[in-house]
């Protein structure tokens, strides 16, 4: 692990990896089920049927590279779409997005894999979907492999694979792209207790090389032990922005 | 230690419809991925494999050329010869346009979750198409070899005449799907506009059966020029004039154009539903 001290002094004259001012990203969520033209000519107006959701309002923040921020919050905070703003998948309402860097986002393990597809013809899919050429993928593909373990398996097409080693390749292929900038939901409770510890470890390996290091997670526990700041987010709005234990126990006590 | 960072700043980004395209072209091995995905899936578990995308059309044409000249006493000469590459190009179109709404729709959800060009999974099944496509010409130079048909320098116009009909069904895939992924019917409902159009369309029956009447209003078919073009090398030995090769480039950029223009418009915010 990172020594907290060294990483702190350099942090401090480093220039922002991520920047966000005054961000807002609103969702038009649909009231009924159906699309249908039909419902539409019902209603007649096309905002009938719609109503605004405000994920996030009036977020500004600042990440310096190198340094690890978590962000913690209620379900529907908002935490989700925050990840997403930074990773490119959507671009905000209003406001304004900076990024420096190449973004890894593992949000989603599953990516564009397809079950009649080998593991190996899988990974070069998945890692050229993260934005990797196929050569630097093909050149990543025997330590993806390793580190999956998914052993002889991984000639067979993926409909023959456990849940767990679909995530544990999908986690394989997302963490291992040379990003400037991780960014990690919580949601990877990837396979066993075993290769969550493996997870860990790498994700410790990547942090020591100078990466930004961006998280969602409900573990406090996690969150202490990788990150140096937390956000609290609430409702879409920042409730609280510091040193992580600071926020963390602001965080806890009001959950209580 | 590396080469300088990239930069994205979401207040200083190109217009939509040039950013997608830069995108785009970075991520030009994630598309031919797709491509080979595309290709391996549809003949993994088949004996045969690839060679369906010969087979296949060869049998349809047989079957039409059969119905067409024993049933219906078609005088067309030479008719299998007529009809198959006009068959060759609706299929292509019809199926990339198809496949292409369906796609998008399918991959809105592949959006929220992670950045890919939103374009990416649509050109993938042009291309596929295209593949196909060229497969398929196969059997019809061995088809013209059989009927003692030449074969002349003019089949060199070929590609340039494919391309155009590439542009098109790009285009008019991606208009289609930005609208069908607002509403799910127009994907149903399109399907049933292109059983009509290609009953519009001279790819089973040659243009001057069509009554008087419809004439004036065969020039407004954007495929009718495409398959007319696209047969003459095969079936008369001849390179389209320029007058019809001038049209056929005009619908293809054209299409491919507004197409993009609508699809980039709306993709963002297909994105941003909830």
């Amino acid at each position: 692990m990172a020594d907290p001290q060294r990483v702190a002094a350099s942090v401090a004259t480093a220039a922002h990896a991520v920047r966000l001012d005054d961000v807002a990203v609103q969702y038009r969520v649909p009231r009924s089920r159906g699309l249908s033209l039909k419902a539409w000519a019902a209603s007649r107006a096309w905002r009938h049927g719609h109503f605004a959701h405000e994920a996030l309002r009036g977020v500004s923040l600042e990440v310096r590279q190198g340094e690890s921020l978590a962000v913690v919050g209620a379900n529907g905070s908002g935490k989700t779409t925050l990840l997403r703003v930074i990773a490119r998948v959507m671009s905000p309402t209003s406001g304004r997005v900076r990024i420096r860097g190449r973004v890894a986002p593992i949000l989603d393990v599953v990516g564009a894999i397809h079950p009649e597809l080998t593991g190996r013809e899988n990974i070069v899919l998945n890692g050229t979907l993260l934005g990797l050429s196929r050569r630097e993928t093909e050149a990543r593909l025997e330590r993806i492999v390793d580190f999956a373990e998914i052993g002889p398996f991984i000639d067979a097409p993926m409909r023959t694979y456990s849940a767990g080693m679909v995530a544990r390749l999908g986690f394989a292929v997302a963490s291992d792209t040379d990003a400037d900038i991780l960014v990690i939901d919580e949601a990877l409770g990837v396979g066993d207790e075993r290769f969550q510890r493996k997870c860990a470890a790498r994700i410790d390996a990547i942090l020591a090389t100078g990466s930004t290091f961006i998280l969602v997670s409900h573990d406090m526990h996690t969150v202490r032990r990788l990150c140096s700041r937390a956000l609290w987010l609430d409702a879409g709005q920042v409730r609280a922005n510091g040193p992580v234990d600071d926020v963390v126990a602001a965080y806890q006590e009001a959950q209580r | 230690m590396k080469a300088p960072l990239p930069e994205y700043d979401s207040a200083h980004q190109p217009h939509t419809s040039v950013r997608e395209f830069t995108a785009l072209l970075s991520y030009r091995d994630f598309v031919l991925q797709l491509v080979s995905r595309n290709l391996k899936v549809r003949y993994k578990r088949s004996a045969l494999g690839i060679v369906w995308s010969m087979l296949g059309p060869l049998l349809s044409m047989a079957v039409l050329s059969v119905v067409f000249t024993r049933v219906f006493r078609s005088t067309t000469p030479n008719y299998p010869l007529y009809l198959f590459p006009g068959l060759l190009l609706w299929n292509f179109f019809a199926q990339t346009v198809s496949i292409i709404t369906a796609e998008v729709v399918g991959g809105i959800d592949l959006w929220r979750r992670i950045y890919t060009p939103r374009a990416a999974f649509a050109v993938a099944t042009t291309l596929t198409g295209l593949v196909h496509l060229l497969l398929a010409l196969v059997p019809l130079l061995l088809l013209m070899l059989a009927l003692g048909a030449p074969l002349t320098p003019a089949l060199l116009a070929v590609p340039a005449i494919v391309v155009c009909a590439a542009l098109f069904a790009l285009g008019l895939g991606l208009a289609v799907a930005s609208v069908a992924g607002h509403f799910a019917d127009v994907g149903d409902m399109f399907q049933i506009v292109l059983t009509t159009w290609m009953y519009f369309t001279p790819v089973i029956y040659p243009r001057e059966i069509l009554p008087a009447s419809l004439q004036p209003v065969w020039r407004l078919n954007p495929m009718a020029h495409l398959i007319e073009a696209f047969r003459m090398p095969f079936y008369e030995g001849r390179v389209p004039s320029t007058g019809l090769f001038a049209t056929i480039a005009f619908i293809g950029l054209a299409t491919c154009a507004i197409g993009w223009w609508l699809f980039t418009r709306t993709a963002e915010e297909l994105a941003r539903r909830g």
